[in-house]
Parts: structure tokens; C-alpha cells; sequence
């Protein structure tokens, strides 16, 4: 390693400590709120005089809390693995085909971003209440089999890899499907695995969509289950951190697993072109 | 052979009667607030008990969804029966076809009289037919933390009578840090929480005006700038206070950062828990005028409820508001009753008498549009303080914001 | 068949689910919110009237449509820079060191694992003034004069920014990783092998070979922050996009007019306004940044 490869190493992991502070702060705030009784949730300071697991007793005791946290993964792993796949394959065949309409049907997708959420709940309340999605996993899934944002991604990474390496392959008879799967897919790994654990976050922590869709507490979602801990005269704030940070939880866990794959998939894509 | 005949046909009829004729279902909408959701679904057990062919179907969300619950219900077709809502939200319901008017039989003027606070008639009411009825109704007070008092050398059992000694006490209470920030408020204020109430109903009419015109066309209260004026000098002026100190007024009153705060009953129980010492006062008055805001949360009965839904729908929210389950209530829920006679009974306590008493002078705003009415009251308070306009016209310039907002809804309405 | 009609066909095929899921899903509901706009409905009322344009009179009458939208450009304009720019170098510095890689990342991805509306009330926590702010308190300890941040008409907004900023870091940064873990080895070995230094490999080759995910970047981040809204939601007094109105995006304004309101005929001609707003910069954005690029 040269001196200068020594020096912006110091210089990276200074930055990076230096920096971390002020990212993980907030978190810590929040988790020490969590362990604050109710009548220390108002006091200034940052760590609990007299620490509690009260909180977590009461949420994780609560009776529906395992069946919120069974709706939210079922959820989210559904939603992650539809769109891992149809995101791909569409922003693959965005990327390598040419055909007409292409341009237009790529803005027409992404314009689907540009509606917000809030406009679009009643009109999927109405479709889902019709066909009889209210308080199925299905009703609180649809909106996010197919997302326009993981479209985009897949194209932009799809578009990298080389053509020639395609052609080859057609010109060895493989299908269509069979390149995109075996050949295009792997390529990608990176993108996949960061489609795949952000796509999971934000499903994760999904909650006016979800809110409106079920009406039995029994269908709720986590975040709409945590929900239930403001109310008009009273924000009970150490419940809505300990929510919010067991919440939190296994998305830590899902984002280490995921940052495995990663590394693992570098390692084995292994040269390129 | 032909009384056969009869038999089956009548045997017949038995069947399908039974079948249409079993038990009548209707769906009732609440926001979530564990207290009442508990003793709602005890009084329903009992309800049902009392009438075995009603069902009670109990649902409710999160207060934050009421109106994004209510708006996806409405085109889909599907929605309560009986709903509990704010009585502020009454106009707007009614001129959207949502509720439907309660039966002048079973709900005559007698009723109300005997059984509601004045105010809550008038609150019910819109184009001269009523349309819900309340269990419990709120109103404002002078909470003090009693602690604050005696470490500032003030007596812990003598709360301000009067505006004056409001803001003589409120500048004693007040503690700066060495950069001169408050640490410690003496008053809380913040017209996002109850302030803007108090500025409306109480502090116009105490400065000699009145906010609306009876019919509630008209906004009167930019007649008596001195009422903004009042508030806003606690802040700018004798600087005991400011709009987010704290967050807000509960936080600071609650962490004992605010040593007078004004506020509703609904505040009592988390006081408590808080483990506050605490004590309750009338509102100030002044120039002898007491004023005082109330409000109330109460069922009415939606456009869904037809024939036999409608009869249990009355039946039932007439058993929600009978005195035997507002005795109940104040216990279980911690909000006053809505009938005199029940509320005359707790007039000594020291916490729950003040807000009782503080009932006979109340009025109840009618809101067309309680977030941008209150809006308008919280931007006239901001204007003076962050920006240095004067009261008078920053209270002009709310009243015509707000006769917009009137204007625009009596032309909806049609009048 | 010829090779490229079969493509054609194939291309089709693959689209056919997708584009009958976006259609159904997303398309349908955006044709309902802009056939509302035309209309007066009040949601909660069965009756929808047709007003033609007046809606659209109406918010462009409206001094607070004409802030909220004022608003929205501020937030990207002051937002989308620095989030990209500052995810970049810390994605860099994260790509360079080799211990600790995955606590590391975990620790910048945090903000955005975290629940929004959390998120938001802790920095509205941290933003208040002594004697609780903490932002405040280090500053005076420092000898500096308080702050009213989100108190203040002029520092609200920009406060927000900050926030959403920090939380958006963790976002940009795991695909900046991706694209910087993309870009084949030999590259950046053949011109080190020719005499390149840090600098020139980082602004000739690097950079650009970032080029799709920037685009990608800019665009989404451009789309994030112009429909902001839960984080003003829940950092301003009652959620009302104040202190007057200095914070408000346009989501807000629908949002209130939809819900608060009950003015939905007003919700959804804003929402046609904003989504041709989003359309149009959006496409702007792609044609201009935009670059073929290969490996």
C-alpha cells in the first residue's frame, strides 16, 4: 500500500467516524426513549434515570402484536420477491430490446411516481372493496407487486452490460427468458440485492395504504398497529418509540443479510466483458 | 287436504319470517382511544343483553384516519351505521348527505332539555335539525402545577381569579436562562392547543365583543383587537411564554417546564399519570364576564341506517347517552358527563368541579372548518410575534380569512 | 421469423403483465383523480358535480397553492444537490475501507430504515430551543446565539431539508455501493497500470462510468422531494406546513384539501398540476443527463 493509499484510508475512517455521530444520534434518542417510563417521556435529558422494559412488555405483550409482525413480513417478502422479479424483467426488456412505443411506455411507467399516495387510497379502497380485497393480504399487497422506482433501477443497471454477450448467447440458442435469467440477472447481482432490501424497508414501514384496507385489527400491518398508541389527547411518545424501534429491528437484520449477499455476490460474478 | 295446505303455507311463512326477521345488525365507527374503546365494548355486552336481537358490530382506527376512513367508506359503498364524531364536523357531514336528521319523536326539544347542557342542543343543531347526542362533553380550565408555585414563593392553593393577576403571576412563575430563553413558562401558550378557543369564545367576549353574529354569518370578533392583543402580549410583551416552548403546552406543563397552562378535561388523566401535582381553577374572568368553550364528541346516525337498522340505531345511541352510563363514564374515561344532573354531582371535586362549573357559561363554537378556523387564529398569533404586525391588524386580517371560509361554505349550503 | 420482429414480440410479451398491472393499478386511479378535478365533490357526499376548470381558477387564485408550489421547488432545489453530492463522497469513502464494511453501512443506512414519522419527531425534538434543543445547546456552548429552526419562517424549511437529506443519505448511498461495486476491476487497474492518479481515476473514469445510477439518482431524489410531505407533516405545529405557511409542499396543500377539507375537487386539480410539474422535469432531467454507457 503507497503512502498516499495509507493517508486517504486514515482520512476515509476519520470522516466516517466523525460523521456516524450525527447518523446514529437520532436512533440512539429514540431507543433510549423507548426505555423511559411515562413520566420521564417529557424530560429533557437523554439517558432514562429509571429505565424501563414497560413499554416493550406492554407492545410485544399485546395480543395481536406477533400477528402484525406475521402480516408485515408476509408483506413485505411477497412484495420484495414479485417485484425482484417483474422490475428486472421489465427493466431488462427496457433496456436490450428495441421496439415501438418503448420511449413512451419507459415515461409512461415512471410517471406512475407522480401521483401521490394520498390521491390514490380512495380509488383503490373503492376496486378493492368490489372485488373483495378488504382485510386480505392481497388487498394490502397490490399496489406494490410492480414498482415503477425498481423498473427504473433495473434498466439503468441492465443497460451496463454489453450487448455482444447477449448476441452470443442467442446465437448459442438459449431463449429469450433464459438469457434474461441466467446471464442478464447474475450480472446485476449488486442491484438486485439493493432493489431487493430497499424495496423491503419501505414496504416494511408502508402504513396509509395499509391503514385504509383493513378494517379488522387482525389484518393490520405493523406500522398500523403501533399507530394505535396516539390518539387526540394524548401522544403516548415512549409507545411510538418503542415502536418505532422494534420496528426498526428486523430491518437491521434483513439489511445485514442482504449486505452479505452483496459481497458474496461480487466475489462470484467475478470478471467481467 | 286443503288445511294441509294452510299448514305448509303458514309453516312456511314462519321460516321465511325468521330468517328475515332474526337479528338486526348495525356497525358502529369510534377512533381509538383505549379508555372509551373498552367501556364501549362493556356497554355494548350489556346493550345487546338488554335487546338480544340487536348486534353491535365495534370498529375503530386511529384518530389520525378518521376523515381518510370515512372518505374511502363513502364511494365504496360500506360504513357505520352509527358514528361517533366531533360535533364541529356536523355541518360539513350534514351538507354532504352523510347523516341523517335525528327522529323529532324520539329526540324532541324535551329531551335535550332534560337531559343535555344547553350548549349541546345548539351544538347538534344545523338548519334547525339535530342530528347527534353525546355521552361525555369537554371543557376549558386553568390547570396549575402547585409546586412551581411554592418554589416561586406564590401560595400553592390561590390560582389566578382574574386576567391581571393572570399575567402578574404568570411573569413571577417565568425563569430565563443567561442568554435570556425561557426555561420555564410561566404561562403556556399556544393557540394550536386550546388557545385559539380561548381567544374565540372567551377573551372577545371578556374585551366586550362577541366572535359571530348569532346566525354564525357573520365574524365579529375583529372588533375587539384588545382580545388578540391580550394573548399576543404574552409572548412579545411580558414574555411568560411562546407557541412551541417545549413542543407544545402539554409537553411543557406536563414536564413541569410551564408552571400555568390553559386546557380541557380530557388532559386530567394523563396529568395524573404523570404524577403532577396539580390543581384546578375557572377560568380567569374579566371585566366580570366568564366565558367558557366547550365541546364534545357524540354519535349520530348515518344515511346507512334504514327500517330496522334505524331502530336499533336509536335505541342504541339513546342507551349510550342514558345517566346510568354517563355516572359510569366519568369513572371509566375521565370525561364529564353531558347531563346536568349527573355532572351536579361531582361540582366539589376539586379537578372535575372547575370544568362543571365552567359548563353553565359555555358556548360551543359552530366550525364549518375547525383545521382552517384554527389555522387562521394560529397564523394571526404567529404574524404578531414573528413578524411584528400589530394586533389590530393581524386580527383584521383573520376575520376576513375567515369570513372567506363562512362565506364559501352558506353559499355551498345554498343560503 | 426474423430475428428482430421476434424480439419485438418477446419485448411485448415480457411487458404484457407489468403493463396490465400499471394500467389497472396506477393508471385507472390517476384518470379518476383528473376526472374529480373537473368536479366538486366533497368526498364524503354522493353527489359529484361538474364544474369544468373552475378548480383550476380556484388554486391558481389561491395565494397558498401559489406558496406551496414556490415551496416545493425550494425543497428540491436546496435538497437533490446536496443529498447526491454528499451520498457520492460518503459512498466513496465507504467503497475504500475494508474493515468493518458492513457495521459501517449499516450505520448510513439507518436514517432510512428508521421509520419516517420517528425519524421526524426526534430531529423536531432536536431542533427545538433551549433548554431542550440539543442542536441549540451545542451551538451556545459554542458561543453562538439560539436558533428558532423550525420556528422561524426563514430556517423552517431549510431545517426540514436537513433532515430529509439525512435520511435520504442511506438511500442514495446503498446504490451508489451498487453502482460503484458494478463497474469491472480491470478498468480501474488498466489506467492505474497507465499512470493514472486518484484524482483523474476518480473524474475520468469513476464518475462517469456512474453515470446511469447518477441519472437514476437525480431523478428519483428530484421525485422524492417534490412530493415531500410526511416529514412536514409531522415537524410542523399541527401538521399545517407552518410557521405561516413557509414550509407547506404541495402534497400538503392536497392533503388538507382532501381530508381536512373535504374539497376534493381542489385535492385533485393540485394533483394534476404537480404531476405534470414531476412529468415535465422529469423528462427534462433524463434528456439532458442522460448517457449511453457500456462496460
Amino acid at each position: 500500500m503507497t503512502r498516499s493509499d495509507r493517508y486517504v484510508k486514515i482520512l476515509s475512517y476519520s470522516v466516517l467516524t466523525v460523521l456516524s455521530i450525527v447518523m446514529v444520534f437520532p436512533f440512539v434518542w429514540m431507543v433510549l426513549s423507548s426505555l423511559k417510563p411515562f413520566r420521564e417521556i417529557y424530560r429533557p435529558y437523554l439517558i432514562p434515570r429509571n429505565p424501563t422494559l414497560n413499554n416493550y412488555k406492554q407492545i410485544l405483550g399485546s395480543s395481536l402484536f406477533p400477528r402484525w409482525f406475521l402480516n408485515s413480513l408476509i408483506v413485505a417478502l411477497s412484495t420484495t420477491f414479485s417485484v425482484l422479479f417483474f422490475d428486472s424483467l421489465v427493466g431488462y426488456t427496457l433496456a436490450k430490446f428495441r421496439f415501438p412505443g418503448r420511449n413512451l411506455i419507459f415515461i409512461f411507467i415512471l410517471s406512475t411516481l407522480m401521483i401521490p399516495t394520498e390521491m390514490l387510497v380512495i380509488p383503490w379502497y373503492v376496486m378493492s372493496s368490489r372485488f373483495g380485497w378488504i382485510d386480505t393480504y392481497w388487498g394490502v399487497m397490490f399496489p406494490g407487486m410492480i414498482t415503477a422506482f425498481g423498473i427504473f433501477l433495473m434498466k439503468q443497471f441492465m443497460e451496463t452490460i454489453p450487448d455482444d454477450l447477449l448476441d452470443a448467447a442467442r446465437i448459442d440458442g438459449v431463449t429469450e427468458f433464459g438469457i434474461y435469467y441466467r446471464i442478464a440477472l447474475p450480472l446485476v447481482r449488486p442491484a438486485l440485492a439493493s432493489l431487493a432490501i430497499l424495496n423491503f424497508i419501505g414496504n416494511w414501514n408502508a402504513f396509509l395504504w395499509p391503514l385504509i384496507v383493513s378494517s379488522k385489527p387482525r389484518m393490520y400491518t405493523l406500522p398500523v398497529g403501533l399507530a394505535y398508541f396516539s390518539s387526540e389527547n394524548l401522544m403516548r411518545w415512549e409507545m411510538i418509540m418503542t415502536g418505532a424501534t422494534i420496528s426498526t429491528i428486523p430491518l437491521i437484520i434483513a439489511f445485514l443479510i442482504f449486505q452479505k449477499q452483496i459481497i458474496r455476490g461480487i466475489m462470484l460474478s467475478g470478471l467481467k466483458g | 287436504m286443503r288445511r294441509c295446505l294452510l299448514v305448509a303455507v303458514l309453516a312456511l311463512l314462519v321460516i321465511i319470517s325468521a330468517q328475515t326477521f332474526g337479528k338486526v345488525k348495525i356497525v358502529y365507527w369510534q377512533y381509538y382511544f383505549e379508555a372509551k374503546v373498552k367501556a364501549i365494548d362493556e356497554l355494548i355486552q350489556e346493550f345487546q343483553k338488554l335487546y338480544p336481537d340487536i348486534e353491535v358490530e365495534h370498529v375503530t382506527f386511529p384518530y389520525e384516519a378518521f376523515n381518510e376512513k370515512v372518505a374511502a367508506s363513502i364511494p365504496a359503498g360500506t360504513g357505520p351505521d352509527v358514528v361517533n364524531l366531533y360535533y364541529g364536523w356536523i355541518p360539513k357531514y350534514v351538507t354532504s348527505g352523510y347523516l341523517q336528521p335525528l327522529p323529532e319523536n324520539e329526540f324532541s326539544d324535551e329531551y335535550f332539555a332534560n337531559n343535555f347542557f344547553p350548549f349541546v342542543a345548539k351544538g347538534v343543531e344545523f338548519l334547525g335539525k339535530r342530528y347527534a347526542v353525546p355521552i361525555a362533553v369537554r371543557s376549558l380550565a386553568l390547570f396549575w402545577n402547585k409546586d412551581l408555585f411554592k418554589a416561586a414563593g406564590l401560595d400553592p392553593e390561590k390560582p389566578p381569579r382574574t386576567l391581571q393577576e393572570l399575567v402578574e403571576v404568570a411573569k413571577k412563575l417565568t425563569k430565563y436562562d443567561k442568554q435570556g430563553n425561557i426555561v420555564q413558562a410561566g404561562l403556556a401558550t399556544q393557540p394550536s392547543g386550546q388557545g385559539h378557543h380561548w381567544i374565540r369564545e372567551v377573551l372577545t367576549r371578556q374585551f366586550g365583543g362577541k366572535p359571530y353574529s348569532d346566525d354564525y354569518t357573520k365574524v365579529l370578533y375583529h372588533n375587539v383587537p384588545e382580545a388578540l392583543k391580550f394573548y399576543t402580549d404574552l409572548i412579545t410583551v411580558h414574555k411568560v411564554g411562546y407557541p412551541g416552548f417545549m413542543n407544545d403546552d402539554i409537553t411543557a406543563f406536563t414536564s413541569m417546564s410551564a408552571a400555568m397552562n390553559i386546557d380541557g378535561s380530557f388532559r386530567i388523566a394523563a396529568l395524573k399519570k404523570a404524577g403532577l401535582n396539580f390543581g384546578v381553577a375557572e377560568l380567569p374572568e374579566h371585566n366580570g364576564i366568564k366565558s367558557n368553550f366547550a365541546s364534545f364528541w357524540a354519535n349520530a346516525i348515518t344515511k346507512n341506517a334504514t327500517g330496522q337498522k334505524l331502530d336499533a340505531a336509536i335505541k342504541f345511541i339513546k342507551f349510550l347517552s342514558s345517566d346510568k352510563v354517563m355516572e359510569v363514564w366519568l369513572e371509566k374515561v375521565g370525561e364529564l358527563p353531558a347531563n346536568p344532573a349527573v355532572a351536579q354531582k361531582y361540582y366539589n371535586d376539586p379537578i372535575y368541579g372547575p370544568f362543571l362549573k365552567g359548563l353553565e357559561y359555555a358556548h360551543a363554537t359552530f366550525f364549518v372548518d375547525e383545521t382552517a378556523q384554527r389555522k387562521v387564529m394560529m397564523d394571526a398569533v404567529d404574524k404578531v410575534w414573528l413578524k411584528g404586525i400589530s394586533p389590530d391588524r393581524a386580527f383584521r386580517e383573520a376575520a376576513e380569512e375567515e369570513q372567506k371560509i363562512l362565506d364559501n361554505f352558506w353559499k355551498s349550503v345554498g343560503k | 421469423m426474423k430475428l428482430r420482429h421476434k424480439k419485438v414480440l418477446t419485448a411485448y410479451l415480457f411487458l404484457s403483465i407489468p403493463l396490465f398491472f400499471f394500467v389497472f393499478i396506477r393508471f385507472y386511479p390517476m384518470m379518476y383523480s383528473f376526472y374529480i378535478s373537473f368536479t366538486d365533490w366533497n368526498i364524503i357526499s354522493p353527489i359529484k358535480k361538474f364544474v369544468g376548470f373552475s378548480n383550476y381558477i380556484k388554486i391558481f387564485q389561491d395565494p397558498v397553492f401559489k406558496i406551496s408550489l414556490f415551496n416545493t421547488l425550494k425543497y428540491v432545489l436546496l435538497g437533490v444537490p446536496s443529498v447526491i453530492a454528499l451520498s457520492l463522497c460518503l459512498a466513496l469513502l465507504l467503497n475504500n475501507i475494508t474493515k468493518f464494511q458492513s457495521l459501517y453501512r449499516l450505520v448510513y443506512v439507518m436514517p432510512y430504515i428508521t421509520p419516517l414519522v420517528a425519524t421526524s419527531w426526534v430531529w423536531r425534538w432536536m431542533y427545538q430551543r433551549p433548554p431542550t434543543g440539543v442542536i441549540n445547546n451545542f451551538l451556545n456552548m459554542l458561543g453562538l446565539p439560539t436558533r428558532n429552526f423550525l420556528l422561524s419562517t426563514s430556517e423552517a424549511l431549510p431545517s426540514i431539508v436537513a433532515t430529509t437529506v439525512w435520511v435520504e443519505l442511506g438511500y442514495c448511498i446503498v446504490i451508489f455501493l451498487a453502482g460503484l461495486q458494478n463497474i469491472p476491476k480491470e478498468y480501474l487497474e488498466a489506467a492505474k497500470v497507465d499512470g493514472a492518479n486518484r484524482t483523474q481515476l476518480l473524474f475520468k473514469i469513476t464518475i462517469p462510468l456512474l453515470n446511469p445510477v447518477i441519472v437514476f439518482l437525480s431523478v428519483m431524489e428530484t421525485i422524492i422531494f417534490l412530493r415531500i410531505f410526511t416529514q412536514v407533516y409531522n415537524m410542523t405545529d399541527q401538521g399545517a406546513g407552518g410557521p405561516l405557511n413557509s414550509t407547506k409542499p404541495l402534497v400538503l396543500y392536497i392533503y388538507q384539501k382532501a381530508f381536512k377539507s373535504f374539497d376534493m375537487g381542489t385535492a385533485a386539480a393540485a394533483t394534476v398540476v404537480l404531476f405534470l410539474i414531476i412529468l415535465t422535469i422529469t423528462v427534462i432531467q433524463l434528456k439532458v443527463l442522460n448517457r449511453k454507457v457500456q462496460y
